[in-house]
């Protein structure tokens, strides 16, 4: 390696995985999110909190650049996120695809290897070995072979993440990886995530159920259109930032967060009548 | 069988019958694409957008050849798509409102332009309004030609950039977020759905060609869990429908090549929701019988043995 390009390794070593200034987006007329700015930790799990329509999906792809922003710049180590696609890792929700397409475990976790396979390459032996490591990593190596459309819904989203790590990424992003997942799945992520913090990548969750934020993120992050309040989760998941995030549509089960148990907190009305 | 040989050895039906299959064929690759991104109708938009096109294309050339009227429908299913996109942004219609406001816009005005031209003074004018049902007996060897460069056109496309095609039909968020231009390979999709239809209306005319686009794809979906064997069998699927749309049209005097061949799809397509396996309605019948008769049978040695332990 030459002097100039180590010096280059070196220089985006020291970037942070993930920093994002003034972000806005809007559908229609409508401020989805407005002037978001944070600044993310390598090798953090990070818990995106905040009610129904607050955001939480879109600014994740707006910080992945999937849907147009009216504002805002985000950088990965230190670049455009255009320039780092081979550094982010995303999985989206389940439901945002049609699981009745031709295709098998296997192939869809191939996709992940796809980013690197330049525009006319074929997946080889090698990519078809990674992806059914990954399928085995997400304890779903005797579905290679299923139709994804006999697939339960936590297998999919199972199917879903280990086509994340097939990306082999740096930085991932994940759409609501726990919704309506059996307790097998939400094991096998959480065991997932764990592994994942442990090589040193980072992971931006979007998250709905307050009970277990405690328990799996090392910081969280507040949004209702704004961001509320980022920071390490023992300081930031307070009964009033939630109060503040979620406008008073929170009763408290439990009456201490900040004691040695979990807080447990139930969103009131999810559907809202706002 | 004997009407086979005889229409082989017809030169002029050689080339109807190889340019129906190869319409056949590059309408049932590209069909499995706008079927799996539940676009089938917008196939069906593009083919009636296509009418109008082809009108002024030769209204303003006076030529009568398929690289003309290529030009005057892709213009003219551009045009319908930007309106299709349009509409379902910027006002409450659903796609399948729009899809049907621009679909009856452009046929409306195709048919007045059509008429137009048929009362004008354009000399050259004969066999424009066999586009609505199309002529394939009016196709020549250079028509062949061109359609067979199209066909291969279309499936080298659809063969290199198989991956992309694939991913975009399948998870579009996902490929946005690799990298991949996701609304410029849409529009590429969008033009070869447009080429195809293109090639396709002379033989089948604007009305019935995007049966070509849906009925093979849909009829190879019912056979195979594989998107690439799902194509090779869609691509299959509509080179016999053209096969036996000619032949059976060329053995029966005066029956329209166009329709029988769209017929001769249907066909397929029924073999297919019928027989296909797992899919298929008969398998399912069979495989509720099935286990129907293995629950009864069970239950009637389950009273049997009770009765015999209640008598011992």
């Amino acid at each position: 390696m030459s002097h100039a390009a180590s010096n280059l390794y070196k220089e985006q070593g020291n970037k942070p995985p993930l920093s994002v200034s003034g972000l806005s987006a809007a559908y229609q007329k409508k401020p989805v999110l407005r002037n978001v700015s944070f600044e993310v930790k390598e090798g953090e799990l990070i818990g995106v909190i905040g009610p129904n329509g607050a955001g939480k999906s879109t600014m994740i792809k707006a910080a992945l650049g999937l849907i147009p922003t009216i504002g805002g710049e985000v950088l990965v180590y230190g670049k455009p996120c255009k320039e780092q696609r081979k550094l982010i890792g995303y999985v989206p929700q389940r439901e945002s695809v049609d699981w009745d397409f031709p295709t098998n475990a296997l192939d869809v976790v191939l996709m992940g290897t796809y980013g690197r396979l330049g525009w006319f390459g074929r997946p080889k032996a090698k990519d078809k070995a990674l992806a059914l490591e990954c399928l085995e990593k997400v304890g779903m190596g005797d579905f290679a072979d299923r139709q994804i459309s006999q697939l339960s819904g936590g297998q999919q989203q199972r199917v879903f993440l280990a086509r994340a790590l097939a990306q082999n990424a740096k930085l991932y992003f994940m759409d609501e990886p726990f919704a309506g997942v059996d307790a097998a799945t939400e094991k096998a992520i959480i065991t997932l995530l764990q592994e994942l913090k442990k090589q040193g990548k980072t992971v931006i969750v979007v998250h709905h159920d307050l009970a277990t934020v405690q328990q799996y993120f090392d910081s969280v992050l507040l949004l209702n259109v704004e961001l509320q309040a980022f920071g390490p989760t023992k300081d930031t998941f307070t009964r009033e930032q939630l109060q503040r995030t979620y406008g008073g549509r929170l009763a408290f089960l439990d009456s201490s967060l900040t004691g040695e148990g979990a807080g447990i907190a139930v969103p009131k009305g999810e559907s809202g009548h706002e | 069988m004997n009407n086979i040989t005889a229409m082989l050895s017809d030169p002029n039906m050689r080339w109807i019958l190889l340019g129906c299959m190869l319409l056949g064929l590059s309408s049932g690759v590209i069909g499995s694409f706008s079927y799996l991104r539940k676009q089938s109708l917008v196939g069906d938009t593009l083919a009636h957008a296509a009418l109008p096109g082809i009108c002024i294309a030769f209204m303003l050339t006076g030529v009568k050849s398929i690289g003309v009227f290529l030009v005057g429908a892709g213009i003219a299913g551009m045009i319908a798509t930007f309106g299709i996109g349009y509409l379902t942004r910027h006002s409450k219609l659903k796609q399948d409102a729009a899809l049907g406001i621009i679909l009856t816009t452009f046929f409306g005005l195709g048919i007045v332009l059509l008429t137009f031209i048929q009362h004008g003074d354009y000399g050259n004018q004969s066999g424009l309004d066999k586009f609505l049902f199309g002529q394939a007996a009016a196709m020549v060897g250079s028509d062949v030609v061109t359609m067979s460069l199209i066909s291969i056109l279309l499936v080298t496309i659809c063969t290199l950039l198989f991956k992309q095609f694939k991913l975009i039909s399948f998870d579009p968020g996902f490929a946005r977020g690799i990298g991949y231009p996701v609304a410029l390979l849409e529009q590429l999709l969008m033009l070869l759905m447009v080429i195809a239809v293109v090639a396709g209306i002379q033989a089948v005319g604007v009305v019935l060609i995007s049966a070509m686009l849906i009925a093979p794809a849909v009829s190879a979906r019912y056979w195979t869990n594989s998107l690439s064997a799902m194509i090779a069998l869609s691509g299959l699927f509509g080179a016999l429908s053209g096969a036996l749309g000619t032949w059976i049209s060329s053995s029966v005097s005066s029956m329209p090549t166009g329709p029988v061949t769209v017929l001769a799809a249907t066909f397929f397509f029924i073999v297919s929701v019928l027989f296909g396996p797992k899919r298929g309605i008969v398998a399912k019948r069979f495989m509720s019988a099935r286990v129907k008769k293995r629950f009864l049978l069970e239950n009637e040695l389950r009273a049997e043995r009770m009765k015999g332990e209640a008598a011992g």
